[in-house]
């Protein structure tokens, strides 16, 4: 058991300074860079908070979409395997809606700003 | 400045006062970007006739180019396709010197430096850009028309991409990178069951999108960066422009986040292009945003096993994400 803070907090605590100190202070391509690494921090705070719970959603789709069971890398490698060989296609309404999810429950961590992500989510709301 | 840096200068003084008449002074280049093995630098020379901007475009002696997609044309054909472009009235940069063994710079070529804009933001934002926004899709249709009628027998030699070619190229390197991704496989499926019939083989920029067009209040002023021109379908062209990710978030303009698919069509057939079949287009759009999705899985191989340690190396594989939604949306509910 690791004590206070928790990793989210310390990410947050190194995002914050570089937002509001360490960037007011650069320019150039290092400022660029800088904003970059606060976007990098940014996905790991949310990949901390959302992911244990997308991934365990994923997994449990996974076993029951290939009536198999096994860790989430293992359960992806078949799926690919059954795309590949033409087993699973884009008939497979079951298929669409996990890859959907998935890929939605991606963007939540990744990207959240993308368009095609905020066009997507309007419409399941 | 740098010992480099200045050699360069004197380089470029010595290599350019034989070739562009009266040259009297060149200024410290400053290095664009690039990566190890291609640079290019911004400096200008003065002439009897006020400053001349000139961009360098090189691979520095004794550095091999490594091709990153293990399909870019060398420079000095890059430069030829960038001349013929000229000659048929389209906007490029003009070549002013191909530079030869004696220069001591490597390999590449010295053209002029345009003005104007290719940060999509700008162009797509900027209040500056809004009354030649509408026309843009329009103008990227009649270039494309001129770049695919550039006669055959009058190209350089070119590697030959059509459809499969690009298909197996690109199954190739996300098979390399072991990385599974359902949503890539669903697409290289969607690829293969619709490979387009064959068509005319013409030149093909490969790469004309936001980034690689210098766009000012007027207009398009130059397409740049020919480095993955080739021979192949025309419609590749068209469809790449559309990629979700050039448009910045301007969803409904699919044309590079400016325009619609039948400006984009309507100004290539105006100027002389063959019928634009959109289905063939979107095929393009399919392969070009897969083919986006896994440069971005292929960049990050350069964080984890090349020299490039940058956060931005590093982050763009959580990019290809994006390209997923889009394939998704794309491919889900064609026939």
């Amino acid at each position: 058991m690791y004590d206070p803070p928790d990793l989210g907090e310390l990410v947050t605590a190194v995002r914050e300074f570089l937002e509001e100190q360490a960037m007011p202070q650069l320019e150039g391509r290092t400022a660029f860079h800088a904003r970059v690494a606060a976007n990098a921090l940014a996905i790991v705070e949310r990949q901390l908070s959302l992911g244990p719970a997308a991934e365990a959603a994923e997994q449990e789709r996974l076993a029951s979409l290939l009536g198999a069971e096994g860790s989430l890398e293992e359960l992806t490698r078949e799926l690919c395997r059954r795309i590949r060989s033409g087993e699973l296609g884009r008939d497979d309404d079951e298929l669409l809606a996990h890859l959907r999810r998935t890929t939605l429950d991606k963007l939540a961590v990744d990207q959240p700003r993308y368009s095609a992500y905020r066009r997507a989510t309007l419409r399941e709301d | 400045m740098s010992p480099a840096r200045e050699d360069l200068q004197q380089q470029l003084a010595r290599a350019l006062t034989a070739r562009i008449p009266g040259v009297r002074d060149v200024s410290k280049p400053r290095r664009l970007s690039g990566g190890a093995s291609q640079e290019t630098w911004s400096f200008d020379v003065e002439t009897p006739h006020g400053l001349l901007p000139l961009i360098l475009r090189r691979s520095p002696p004794g550095k091999q180019t490594t091709q990153l997609l293990g399909t870019s044309i060398a420079l000095e054909t890059e430069a030829r396709l960038i001349e013929l472009a000229g000659e048929a009235k389209l906007p490029v940069p003009r070549v002013r010197h191909v530079l030869v063994p004696e220069d001591e710079l490597g390999e590449g070529f010295v053209m002029e430096r345009l003005e104007g804009e290719t940060l999509a933001r700008r162009i797509l934002r900027d209040a500056e850009f809004d009354a030649v926004r509408p026309k843009l899709a329009r103008q990227c249709g009649r270039i494309l028309a001129g770049i695919h009628a550039i006669p055959q027998e009058r190209l350089p030699e070119l590697p030959v991409q059509d459809a499969r070619a690009q298909l197996d190229q690109y199954r190739g390197i996300y098979d390399y990178f072991d990385d599974p991704r359902p949503v890539f496989e669903l697409a290289f499926r969607f690829v293969e069951d619709h490979l387009p019939g064959d068509g005319a083989l013409t030149l093909v920029h490969g790469d004309f999108r936001n980034g690689n067009l210098m766009i000012d209040p007027a207009g398009v002023q130059g397409v740049l960066d020919w480095e993955l021109a080739h021979r192949g379908d025309p419609m590749e062209d068209l469809g790449w422009i559309c990629v979700n990710s050039w448009r910045f978030g301007e969803i409904d303009h699919p044309v590079g986040g400016f325009g619609s698919r039948e400006e984009l069509a309507a100004g290539y057939e105006a100027a002389g292009g063959a019928p634009v079949d959109l289905e063939r287009v979107r095929f393009w759009e399919v392969v070009g945003t897969l083919k986006w999705g896994v440069i971005c899985t292929m960049m990050l191989s350069a964080f984890r096993h090349g020299g490039d340690r940058s956060v931005e190396r590093a982050a763009i594989g959580r990019r290809a994400s994006e390209t997923e939604i889009d394939l998704l949306e794309l491919i889900a509910k064609e026939g």
